[in-house]
């Protein structure tokens, strides 16, 4: 899977979480200050992902911005 | 939170207060799912429930006990909407004889049991918006009782744990509250003897042993009333006061 693509199913599983437009999920979106976020919403969408790619995700690991989500999920998969 | 037609998983409810938790919701139309350690519901029991119920046999005392729990009660009838934290074990020891077995057997039980359940309930519960959880702690945990000091740890850490998750889930409309019983009518209190039974009386204002419908009754209005969130409700005759 490409980072591109990883990067469309967070783009649409945050827009939906955090219910915004999917214009304003971008990679350097940080996702507590820009977006609005409390921590369960972080919680959501790290859980909605793990769904999704059928991954664990650690949320103790540090992430800030969407990219740092994105990253996150890739080298999950890759470890898969 | 209606009780009509929403899913309950009531823990160590095969009797007292459990089976009264459980019968009272069914009686308010919630389905409801049992739980005990015996393989199958005694079907004194069963005969006892009207409604939409189920049985799942699961030991809390361990971990995983308790995640396959949270997994077979959502298999069941879907997202579970209330969570009653009941079931318990004591093992009662003046501290001097107390072995680490024996606060760990408790703990175990009594305090990692509903952490993990709560847990593994509580993704669904975020993700549905709404959820209610009431764990049973004891007034041994608010006062303390000699020869309960394992006892008493677990359920104080369980109100501990209550105000906490109840901070956590108020974000997404879940509530989460704790009983505290004082002395209910029960097996273990019918074992005692007559000289202990009216020792005990004469410390309750009420003058009387609870009974467990009382304490489902407290489970019910957790349940239905919206506003009520972090709380300890302190049902027993009017020990504390």
């Amino acid at each position: 899977m490409t980072k591109e693509e990883i990067f469309n199913t967070v783009q649409d599983i945050a827009a939906e979480e955090l219910d915004v437009e999917k214009d304003k999920i971008t990679l350097d979106a940080k996702i507590k200050d820009d977006l609005n976020a409390d921590s369960l919403d972080v919680f959501e969408i790290m859980n909605e992902l793990e769904d999704k790619f059928d991954i664990e995700l650690d949320v103790d690991e540090g992430v800030t911005t969407i990219q740092d989500v994105v990253d996150f999920v890739e080298k999950q998969l890759a470890a898969k | 939170m209606e009780l009509t037609n929403k899913i309950a998983l009531v823990t160590g409810s095969t009797r007292g207060i459990g089976l009264a938790i459980a019968k009272n919701f069914l009686q308010a139309g919630a389905k409801v799912i049992l739980n005990g350690r015996g393989e199958k519901l005694a079907p004194e029991v069963k005969s006892q429930l009207n409604g939409e119920f189920a049985y799942i046999s699961g030991d809390l005392s361990s971990p995983a006990g308790a995640q396959d729990l949270a997994k077979a009660a959502q298999e069941k009838f879907g997202p579970i909407q209330i969570l009653v934290n009941n079931a318990g074990v004591n093992r009662d020891k003046l501290l001097l004889g107390m072995k680490p077995a024996d606060f760990h057997a408790v703990l175990s039980t009594d305090l990692m049991g509903p952490m993990i359940l709560t847990q593994a309930l509580f993704k669904p519960m975020v993700k549905q918006r709404t959820g209610v959880i009431i764990n049973l702690a004891s007034v041994v945990g608010l006062h303390g009782n000699a020869g309960q000091a394992n006892y008493a740890a677990a359920k104080a850490g369980l109100v501990g744990f209550t105000k906490t998750v109840a901070r956590e889930g108020a974000l997404r409309g879940i509530r989460v509250n704790a009983i505290a019983p004082g002395m209910v009518d029960s097996a273990m209190t019918q074992a005692l003897s007559d000289k202990v039974k009216h020792q005990i009386l004469t410390e309750i204002p009420l003058h009387r042993l609870g009974q467990p419908d009382e304490i489902a009754q407290t489970a019910r209005f957790l349940v239905e009333n919206d506003y009520v969130t972090g709380q300890t409700i302190v049902v027993d005759g009017g020990m504390t006061m």
